[in-house]
């Protein structure tokens, strides 16, 4: 039943924050509040990014490419990696850790300002909560997240390329150019769509916990493990179900 | 004449009553103290008369459509928000004033509380007693009618206690805002209020005027006055 009820409250934050997203440009103050969520979801999160992204592209590099050298195919390096990352890994890896990192603050932030009664005085205020606090972040995930996926993508190509040329024997160009000669627009619109799903889940689940924290400090603690958990276990299902979709 | 009725009001968390058939009134222009030990419906009383709460049975009617402002124990204000940008909010997120109207009333309730030079402090960079100020300043920015404190003294010293009082007071006095007030503190309800009400179990036992309410013969008042007076000693 309480499953149910939270599922029903986190439909109605999504939905809230579909019809309530022209209220971010409506003033002055919301166009900056909008733009210090962007900047938080996407600029600060970059540093994070860029060290997994380019590891989960070293990685992947040296797994395929010690397969692919014992068919003497190493040609194919970048073409493996770049497909990896861009229908997968660039969308996973950027969820994760807008999840870890974004999700999880905008939870405690939010969670934090329910136990201090600041939720209780927008609302007598007569302020919804949802498009005052909600609308903002969930959007502004929504954006960066195609954009920090991109990003992740690029970063993991150049961190298979390094590995290919200094461990693999490859050559950076032959690498890049195999890369790009795999990359289709599908494959980039697919994994730009998973991105802005993703973005999209985190900012809900982290708003919907945060807006459900009981119990002072401990239910913050609570609903910032339960955001990133069930943020988590949702980029899982519906990376593999958008796939299952658009790759029958 | 009542402002705000309370009628049969009843409401239960978890199985436990809070409130258990609340019934009473709050007279226009007057401050109304609610006393009573902790856990007793108090806090619960004053949601239910801004609407966070719905009673179980009962109504609450409120006369006409006033202004109401709420402090709550914590100020509850906004830590990304200055002092001055905190009380704006509701002005701006609500109303279709202009940057300098806003400014205006801004101004004043700033000087009401006598927190003008603290105007572009962050919460966190003031003290206890004027994060209260400041979001008393906020409850009343609207021109509020009625503003309902929760516990506006609790942690804070005498002498800051004793301002604090000195402001309800002034704000009711002045601008004839209806002031009802949840606290522990017997003696500081006895020197501020016009009424005082005991909760107990969530029930009204006793609302009375101050001087009535101190000489009150019900065992009940009785014993909650010795209680609070030995507390104090």
């Amino acid at each position: 039943m309480k499953f149910v009820r939270e599922i029903g409250v986190s439909g109605k934050i999504g939905a809230a924050s579909v019809l309530l997203f022209p209220t971010v440009f409506r003033s002055r103050d919301s166009r900056a509040d909008f733009a210090h969520q962007l900047y938080k979801t996407g600029i600060s999160t970059l540093p994070v990014v860029t060290v997994v992204s380019l590891f989960i592209g070293m990685i992947l590099a040296l797994q395929v490419g010690l397969e692919l050298r014992r068919f003497n195919q190493e040609i194919y390096l970048g073409a493996a990696v770049m497909i990896s990352l861009i229908r997968e890994m660039a969308p996973f890896s950027c969820g994760l850790c807008l999840a870890s990192c974004v999700g999880s603050s905008i939870a405690a932030e939010i969670g934090t300002m329910k136990v201090n009664d600041e939720i209780d005085a927008l609302k007598i205020m007569g302020i919804s909560p949802v498009k005052f606090l909600a609308v903002p972040r969930i959007l502004a995930l929504s954006v960066m997240a195609p954009l920090v996926a991109f990003y992740c993508c690029v970063i993991g190509t150049i961190g298979g390329g390094i590995v290919g040329s200094t461990q693999l024997g490859v050559d950076f160009g032959q690498y890049i150019s195999s890369a790009m000669s795999i990359a289709e627009e599908k494959d980039l619109f697919v994994g730009l769509v998973k991105a802005l799903v993703f973005g999209n889940v985190i900012g809900i689940v982290a708003v919907s916990e945060g807006l459900g924290t009981k119990l002072g400090a401990t239910g913050v603690g609570k609903s910032t493990q339960r955001s990133v958990i069930v943020s988590f276990l949702l980029i899982l299902m519906l990376g593999y179900m958008i796939t299952r979709l658009c790759y029958q | 004449m009542s402002i705000i009725n309370f009628r049969n009001v009843t409401k239960e968390f978890d199985g436990v009553k809070v409130l258990d058939d609340l019934s009473f009134g709050i007279e226009k222009g007057e401050i109304l103290a609610i006393v009573g030990p902790s856990g007793t419906g108090k806090s619960v009383t004053l949601k239910h008369i801004v609407g966070l709460l719905e009673p179980d049975s009962g109504t609450i009617d409120i006369e006409g459509k006033p202004h109401i402002g709420y402090l709550f124990q914590s100020g509850a204000l906004l830590a990304w928000l200055t002092v001055y940008e905190n009380i704006a909010l509701p002005l701006k997120e609500t109303t279709r004033l202009k940057e300098r109207e806003i400014d205006a009333l801004v101004k004043e309730a700033l000087e009401k509380v006598e927190l003008s030079d603290a105007a572009d402090k962050y919460p966190s960079e003031i003290s206890g007693g004027m994060q209260k100020r400041a979001g008393l300043a906020r409850a009343i920015v609207r021109q509020a009618d009625v503003v309902l404190y929760d516990e506006p003294t609790s942690g804070l010293d005498p002498v800051t206690s004793l301002h604090i009082h000195q402001l309800i007071r002034k704000l009711n006095r002045e601008q004839g805002i209806t002031s009802v007030v949840v606290t522990h503190d017997i003696q500081g309800a006895l020197n501020l209020a016009d009424r005082i009400m005991l909760l107990k179990s969530g029930r009204a036992v006793e609302i009375a005027k101050v001087a009535d309410f101190a000489a009150s013969g019900n065992p009940e008042v009785r014993e909650f006055l010795i209680a609070m007076q030995g507390e104090m000693q």
